[in-house]
């Protein structure tokens, strides 16, 4: 009963709380980065240094009136967001953060694949949500959102299998410990497959230079136009949960998850004196960080040009660095 | 035979055309334009722009108004640009009157014009990029616009509409000190502008998003009446300060960049090496700055006598001109009329935008960089 039920379910409450702290946060520090990227303060008035801005935006969110226009469809609109909100926290339950069972929930034996399936349930949160606004702007923002979303998801999940390849397992511990056991990142082994996770996780997770779906100059907030209040605010979170998602299985894929650099290295030891979850936050923030980067510095992508990267580009070279992988596991 | 371009049926598919309002209030739209696009998909069929929104009248207003107070309306045009617009109509008024102009006036204001183009194209990058989704080079060229704007505040007290030109001259002589300013503020706009190329012109992102897109011939910009750097993105070679030159043009040495495509990309380099001209132009009307009063012989009561005139200078945003008429009798104009360029270069963005899409029609807005308060009036 306790290990069945109720540490599970304390375990859970404490994750989802992390994950939504940890999101509010991020939106803080996205606004800090590209603020001091920009050469301005960004938020300075709540708190020190704006600290209490992160407690400050979700108040203000829950306490705004929620609209739903006329038009919308009224159950598909109110679902919507929690479609998209739900998976993205429903994949934390594989994701470890350490090497214990007490850091993650469950060690499936096809994490990699539960978490890809699930996050592919959050596209339709955006599709869902942009058609039940009964609005232009929507509607063709989630023509966007359907046909990119959809064509990166191909990229990435065949570069994955490439990684699969290496690796042997689809458990995430497995993944990692695979990497203790042959000493090396596997970011170092499977660079091209690192550099399309990340491409394709950016286009998966809405965010520039792929940020058509909500492209503000274009489509003035995009699918999201008609939501305001907290209907608006799961769409938030859910953005920001995804990109820790997407961080999250990049460091654990291909940057050793909790484990310290250059795991083999003995004299290196002292450094395992930072718990193994600070390593893997410490790694996940750093690329949450390159995410808030590419924001402040690129321009967007356009629908046509990111859809013939995606099919003429992406997808291609996974193939290739899966042949290529595949080729050398037979041969060495 | 030519074959019929297959099209989906109507039974399986509904193949309406999606009408959708693009602004009055839209981000992009640079003020309250609105643009209603007919779209197929993503594409743009046709376009349409609806104007007026924030029209106030000033041609009439400047009807009733004396030649001195109508500088002061000619600051509300395209307000992003106050001196140029002062400068246009000052010299139309002046050879109306046939007044000449003291020459540390002409220079002063050659040189307040061109800090005038720097500001203006400033605006200009910041949006246009921010459009495309380059964040940051907004701030950048905001930030750098402030240090224009707050020399402007220290010639003439204000920030926007500066007010900053008379009849015959100038209300003030620079301040001292305001030189040296400007010179080391030409020192640290090279640098950022080449901070700004680093940003843009090689991104291969920016290079998509721009380059063969609205590309428009140069006999096209002509007949669509472009003007400014619209009309010489398409290599034709027209620019006021070269071809009719007013204030202290005639004594300055600066190049007038072309492009050779027409499109987007073209417009973009254009300006950007208009901003180094500009700061070329600034620093030899520093050098060669005349001593003088800054004001001529202007009779206090302006009463020019009955007759008409245009006259047109290159503003930031291609070619402005002013035709005043006047009936000899009243002291203020009996006609007053603008061509303003921002509303010219508008009329192209119906031919710019057809066939390509709908993120296009924020980069062709941005291009052809308009001020609503210049086209409505």
């Amino acid at each position: 009963m306790l290990d069945t039920v109720v540490i599970p379910l304390l375990k859970i409450a404490v994750l989802v709380n992390a994950v939504l702290v940890a999101v509010t946060f991020l939106v803080l520090m996205e606004r800090k980065v590209i603020a001091w990227a920009q050469s301005r303060l960004g938020p300075m008035r709540v708190g020190p240094y704006g600290i209490l801005q992160a407690l400050a935006d979700p108040i203000k969110l829950i306490l705004k009136e929620d609209i739903t226009p006329v038009k919308a469809d009224r159950y598909v609109f109110t679902l919507a967001p929690i479609m998209s909100l739900v998976p993205a926290l429903v994949v934390f339950a594989v994701v470890p953060f350490g090497p214990d069972p007490l850091y993650y929930i469950g060690d499936i034996n096809v994490g990699l694949l539960f978490i890809i399936s699930v996050t592919s349930i959050g596209v339709y949160g955006i599709i869902l949500g942009g058609w039940a606004s009964n609005s232009k702007y929507p509607l063709l923002a989630s023509l966007r959102a359907s046909a990119q979303l959809i064509s990166y998801e191909i990229a990435v999940t065949m570069t994955l299998v490439s990684v699969i390849l290496t690796t042997g397992t689809l458990s995430l511990v497995g993944i990692v410990e695979a990497q203790r056991e042959s000493g090396i990142w596997f970011g170092f082994i499977q660079p091209v497959a690192l550099v399309l996770v990340f491409i394709g996780g950016l286009a998966e997770t809405n965010r520039a230079p792929f940020d058509l779906p909500e492209a503000e100059t274009e489509l003035t907030g995009g699918f999201h136009t008609e939501y305001s209040g907290m209907r608006f605010a799961l769409f938030f979170l859910a953005e920001y949960a995804n990109m820790i998602v997407i961080s999250a299985v990049v460091v654990l894929i291909f940057f050793g998850g909790w484990l310290r650099p250059f795991p083999n290295i003995a004299w290196l030891g002292f450094l395992d004196l930072l718990p193994a979850w600070i390593w893997f936050v410490g790694k996940v923030f750093l690329f949450l960080y390159v995410f808030i980067w590419i924001r402040a510095t690129l321009p967007r992508y356009r629908y046509d040009q990111l859809m013939s990267l995606g099919w003429k580009v992406l997808i291609p070279v996974a193939i290739g660095n899966l042949v290529v992988t595949g080729v050398f596991k037979v041969v060495f | 035979m030519t074959v019929p371009a297959p099209r989906a049926s109507t039974s399986q598919f509904d193949t309406n055309e999606l009408v959708i309002n693009m602004g009055p209030q839209h981000p992009s739209t640079h003020g309250v334009l609105r643009v209603v696009l007919r779209l197929d998909g993503e594409r743009v069929l046709d376009a349409d722009c609806v104007i007026g929104y924030i029209h106030r009248g000033v041609e009439k207003l400047c009807e009733n108004r004396d030649w001195t107070h109508i500088i002061l309306l000619t600051d509300r045009m395209d307000y992003v640009a106050a001196a140029t617009n002062n400068l246009g109509y000052v010299e139309a008024v002046e050879k109306l009157m046939q007044i000449e102009v003291p020459r540390r006036a002409r220079y002063i204001r050659t040189i307040l014009a061109e800090l005038q183009r720097i500001a203006s194209h400033c605006l200009w990058l910041g949006t246009h990029a921010m459009d495309i989704g380059a964040l940051t080079v907004l701030l950048y060229a905001f930030r750098e616009r402030e240090f224009v704007l707050d020399l402007f505040e220290e010639f003439c007290g204000a920030r926007l509409t500066y007010n900053s030109m008379r009849v015959g001259g100038l209300p003030l002589d620079i301040p001292p000190g305001w030189d040296r300013k400007l010179r080391s503020f030409c020192d640290l706009m090279e640098g950022k502008l080449d901070d700004y190329e680093t940003l843009l012109t090689n991104n291969r992102i920016w290079l998509k998003r721009t380059r063969d897109v609205g590309v428009i011939s140069g006999e096209e910009a002509i007949g669509l009446g472009l003007c400014g750097p619209p009309l010489r993105g398409s290599g034709v070679s027209r620019d006021l300060r070269k071809d009719e030159p007013n204030a202290a043009y005639e004594e300055f040495d600066f190049d007038i960049p072309l492009g050779t495509r027409g499109d987007t990309y073209d417009r973009y380099l254009i300006r950007m090496e208009e901003f180094r001209q500009s700061i070329r132009i600034i620093r030899q009307g520093l050098d060669g700055l005349p001593e003088g009063p800054v004001m001529g012989k202007v009779p206090r009561l302006l009463k020019p006598p009955a007759g008409e005139t245009y006259h047109a200078i290159e503003s930031p945003k291609g070619e402005l001109g002013y035709f005043l008429v006047s009936d000899g009798k009243s002291t203020n104009p009996y006609r007053f009329r603008v061509r303003p360029p921002s509303f010219c270069n508008l009329q192209g963005l119906k031919r710019l935008v057809r066939g390509h899409l709908v993120a296009d029609v924020v980069a062709l807005i941005g291009t052809i960089d308009i001020v609503l308060g210049e086209v409505d009036r």
